[in-house]
């Protein structure tokens, strides 16, 4: 599976998929999950979008929510990126993996794109080489390159 | 972007509900879940997880996506407090942002 085979995730039958992703890509996946795990244990300002207001005009209701929640939120991330972790060499996965794959990914990006702080006109192919975020915007697009495979696989079961 | 919630809040002030009236627009006005523009969810993230949660066809996934992607917001389910409250809780546990109110 090379660097430019054109799919990294296949359908192959009905809630079965093939993930084969290039060793450079699987290397960074393996570097990003440990750093998203890490952080989740931390109040850092960049996992808001993770655990968003739910009654915005209702703060003590919203307390109560997220009192509810939370650790549940928290627990399923956790599961989500264990699974891609355990899986990330790829080979023939569930439906339920790869949702949580889909799941992981969008954790991140949202994550690295608060901290990059994008607006919905950032180009993917507009980097600028003299910024010093320009590597991290390469793996944010990469991220939802990935992500869309995932999207596309598990939308035809749909 | 238009019209995110901003996430956390000031905490509320020592105001004393009025329990009867609360209580009485909890039962009887429905709830509200409504997703809100971001730039970062992918669109067709948020069109599969409308489908998938909700069980709505594409077409209709699809116009509640292009709603909050253009206008800012879409109502995406409605019902008792509980029951949207859940609703809410499955589109966070997606990523997306989504907050509940009453009509």
């Amino acid at each position: 599976m090379g660097l430019f085979s054109a799919r990294r995730v296949k359908r192959i039958a009905p809630g079965r998929y093939r993930i084969a992703l290039p060793e450079p890509e699987r290397e960074l996946l393996t570097t990003l999950v440990p750093q998203l795990r890490e952080l989740l244990t931390t109040d850092d300002p960049s996992l808001n979008r993770l655990f968003p207001t739910a009654y915005a005009d209702d703060p003590e209701r919203d307390a109560g929510y997220h009192a509810m929640v939370r650790d549940e939120l928290l627990e399923k991330r956790f599961h989500s990126l264990d699974v891609l972790e355990r899986t990330v060499e790829g080979g023939e996965v569930d439906e339920e993996t790869l949702a949580s794959w889909m799941r992981a990914l969008n954790d991140l990006r949202l994550v690295l794109g608060t901290r990059l702080d994008v607006s919905e006109d950032d180009d993917p192919m507009d980097i600028d080489p003299d910024d010093p975020l320009a590597p991290a915007w390469s793996i944010y697009h990469y991220l939802a390159a990935l992500q869309s495979m995932i999207i596309d696989a598990l939308s035809q079961e749909l | 972007m238009v019209g995110s919630p901003c996430a956390g809040g000031t905490a509320p002030a020592e105001i004393q509900p009025d329990v009867d009236e609360s209580s009485e627009v909890d039962t009887d006005t429905p709830w509200v879940a409504i997703v809100w523009n971001d730039p970062i969810n992918l669109m067709s993230y948020v069109s599969y997880v409308f489908r998938k949660l909700f069980g709505y066809s594409q077409a209709k996934a699809d116009e509640l996506m292009l709603d909050v992607h253009e206008k800012g917001r879409a109502v995406v389910t409605n019902g008792p407090r509980e029951k949207v409250e859940l609703d809410v809780f499955r589109l966070h546990e997606h990523g997306l942002w989504a907050t509940m109110e009453q009509q």
